[in-house]
């Protein structure tokens, strides 16, 4: 049987290291491969300021290198040393959509999500990302409590 | 040196100007400032708004037009075959999802729309009906139609020749293509050209990009608020903006750049409410704006009146040619230039073509132009020059009476959204002004500051003293930045040509292709 690809929707929270120790754990009792996914929410509808135009490429690049050394090589890194096979991914934009297309590519068997206890305004009118994969994500969904 | 010079100068032009305005705010310091402008600059100010001989046309709005009607003959009418083009662009059918988090072909328009939507939509339309009549309204829609095709050639060029620093940080605009273009093609003067161009964007900045503005929000302010001293909201005001620009306080801009574009949508809501309400009349409306346009229906100097003043208020109101919009667009993300060159055609249809034309269409359908019932045409007050009004009122006073006379709440909110415009219109043009200081002086934190300092201290100026003079001249910096640029832009506009040709070759071959969503 093909080695299982196993999406996890990784955030720098105490809710994304639960979600990212659980599914190294599953990973490692299944032997699945992790695909660690983190997305900077990003909309290309925003408003900007003129120097926020001129200044956006060099601080993609600074915010992409410092997500890298910071949250997704040091996560990468805590999967290896427990003996998953690990890669991470990071992208911009909206983290449902995403994330289901993320497992879509990858033929992914599950997407690990935090319950991402958010009881905010905002999580309650927009809906979070565990509510929008739960709609959107064409493979099973695992929410880690 | 140089920045040491440089912040000498600037200091001393300050005291100079600013300091005892500051200080009095009385009526006597700024009649001298005004007289000095008067005596050193008036000339100038004629010959830029003169008439043609022996007409009542002024060159330079024919300038704008027959620039822009070569530039819509030479691409081809590119704003009507390219403008569907234009919207797949915005939407980001073409955008690489790779590319998520750089600047997208949206927000540079967005940018750029808001350093050009606001006072001229709202005070510039009334102006231009209150002067020209409802006819003034067709000649505006047909320089803001033709407007587009010159701002898809600066803007186009503006992407193409922009300077990227090894930080990642991107700077363009006329200045850049001036140099970069003419040496391309073997012209010389670029350099020069590229130094009067900073030279007027400089003075622009300061005048109709910020004393103009400032004087304008102080107006709306007091006539909500009641009378007080303009140095107050200029204080306010300058405070704010100096935080934004000089202290790097973000939140505030992001705020007013998330604001402006809704309160522009609000407006476009409210005004097709207005309209919706009285839809029986806007067959009648466009009647009035069809007939004025070639009659004048009344208006002094007929058919040739209202097309001044349509030509003329377009032009401030979507600056199509001034070469302002090159510097917003340059900053896009974009491996083919003149993608935004379509993006940015949108901006005067946004701008003139809807925008001032709602604005138009609801003063003529409310009735404030005062109009002789027996023979349709409009009453001519000829000692102010022009139509009659209810309680004699115009300029944004006669946009906010034709709106409260559907809604009774409109004024208020017409007087937050003038500020808020006037705020986004102040910081669009301190980066503008910002760019020609850093081109002509070199990039450097004392020439910013400086710079930031002494736009701040004009603020204060604007809103406290009646500056009429100074206005003018700012006027004038404004039409000169576009007799420059256009003149580069006819010189360059081969090298758009052959860069329109090879993107709509990739586009027919398949190389460049809509991304699956």
């Amino acid at each position: 049987m093909a080695q299982e690809t196993f999406v996890v929707a990784f955030d720098s929270d105490e809710d994304g290291r639960r979600v990212l120790d659980y599914a190294i754990d599953r990973a490692g009792h299944d032997g699945a491969r992790l695909v660690i996914t983190h997305v900077l929410e990003w909309s290309p509808y925003s408003f900007l300021t003129p120097e926020e135009i001129e200044e956006r490429h060099i601080r993609r690049k600074e915010e992409l290198a410092r997500a890298k050394e910071a949250l997704m090589d040091p996560a990468v890194k805590r999967a290896r040393d427990a003996g998953v096979e690990a890669e991470s991914e990071l992208y911009y934009g909206s983290a449902v959509k995403l994330l289901a297309k993320s497992a879509q590519t990858h033929g992914a068997s599950l997407v690990f999500v935090g319950r991402s206890g958010s009881d905010s305004l905002g999580a309650r009118i927009f809906g979070s990302v565990p509510l929008g994969l739960a709609q959107l994500c064409t493979v099973p969904l695992v929410l880690v409590p | 040196m140089t920045n040491i010079r440089f912040l000498a100068a600037s200091v001393a032009i300050l005291i100079a100007a600013g300091g005892p305005a500051l200080a009095q705010d009385g009526s006597g310091i700024d009649q001298t400032i005004n007289q000095i402008f008067a005596d050193y600059t008036g000339w100038y100010v004629s010959i830029i708004f003169a008439d043609l001989p022996g007409t009542n046309f002024s060159w330079i709005a024919l300038w704008l037009v027959a620039g822009a009607i070569v530039f819509t003959i030479y691409f081809g009418a590119i704003q009507a075959r390219g403008f569907m083009h234009s919207i797949r662009l915005v939407k980001g059918d073409y955008s690489d999802p790779n590319d998520a988090g750089e600047v997208s072909h949206f927000q540079a328009l967005a940018t750029a729309l808001s350093g050009t939507v606001g006072l001229g939509n709202i005070a510039g339309v009334a102006v231009a009906v209150g002067i020209g009549g409802p006819g003034a309204t067709f000649w505006m829609i047909v320089a803001g139609l033709l407007g587009m095709a010159t701002k898809f050639t600066e803007c186009t060029l503006g992407v193409k020749y922009r300077n990227e620093y090894p930080n990642g940080t991107v700077s363009g605009g006329p200045m850049y293509y001036m140099t970069k273009g003419f040496e391309e093609r073997g012209l010389p003067g670029g350099r020069i050209f590229a130094a009067v161009f900073c030279f007027f964007t400089i003075l622009t900045a300061v005048g109709a990009g910020n004393m103009f503005q400032a004087n304008q929000a102080h107006a709306q302010l007091s006539g909500v608020l009641g009378g007080y001293p303009g140095w107050i909201t200029g204080i306010v005001l300058a405070g704010i903006v100096f935080a934004v620009i000089a202290g790097g306080l973000k939140s505030i801009a992001r705020v007013t750049e998330k604001v402006v574009p809704f309160m522009g949508i609000f407006y476009v809501l409210v005004s097709l409410a207005i309209l919706i309400k009285n839809y029986d009349e806007i067959l009648w409306a466009f009647g009035q704006i069809l007939e004025g346009a070639f009659t004048g229906l009344g208006v002094a100097g007929g058919f040739t009146g209202a097309l001044i003043q349509g030509f003329r208020r377009a032009a401030f109101s979507n600056e199509a040619g001034v070469g302002s919009a090159a510097i917003a667009h340059s900053a896009v993300r974009t491996k083919e230039p003149v993608t935004e060159g379509y993006v940015a055609l949108l901006e005067p249809f946004i701008d003139t073509v809807v925008i001032c034309t709602m604005t138009a269409l609801v003063i003529v359908i409310t009735g404030v132009l005062n109009q002789d019932p027996e023979t349709g045409l409009y009453i001519w007050n000829a000692e102010a020059g022009r139509i009659a009004t209810d309680g004699g009122v115009q300029g944004v006073e006669l946009t906010s009476a034709a709106y409260a006379a559907s809604f009774s709440w409109f004024p208020p909110l017409l007087a937050i959204s003038v500020v808020l415009f006037a705020f986004s219109t102040m910081i669009s043009w301190s980066y503008y002004g910002l760019k020609a200081v850093t081109y002509l002086f070199g990039e450097g934190k004392v020439q910013e500051l400086a710079f930031k300092t002494g736009f701040c201290l004009f603020i204060v100026i604007g809103s406290a003293a009646s500056l009429g003079p100074v206005i003018d001249f700012s006027d004038a910096a404004l039409f000169s930045m576009a007799i420059v640029n256009i003149i580069a832009l006819y010189l360059l506009m081969p090298l758009v040509k052959s860069e329109l040709n090879s993107y709509e070759r990739k586009l027919r071959s398949g190389e460049i292709r809509k991304f699956e969503a």
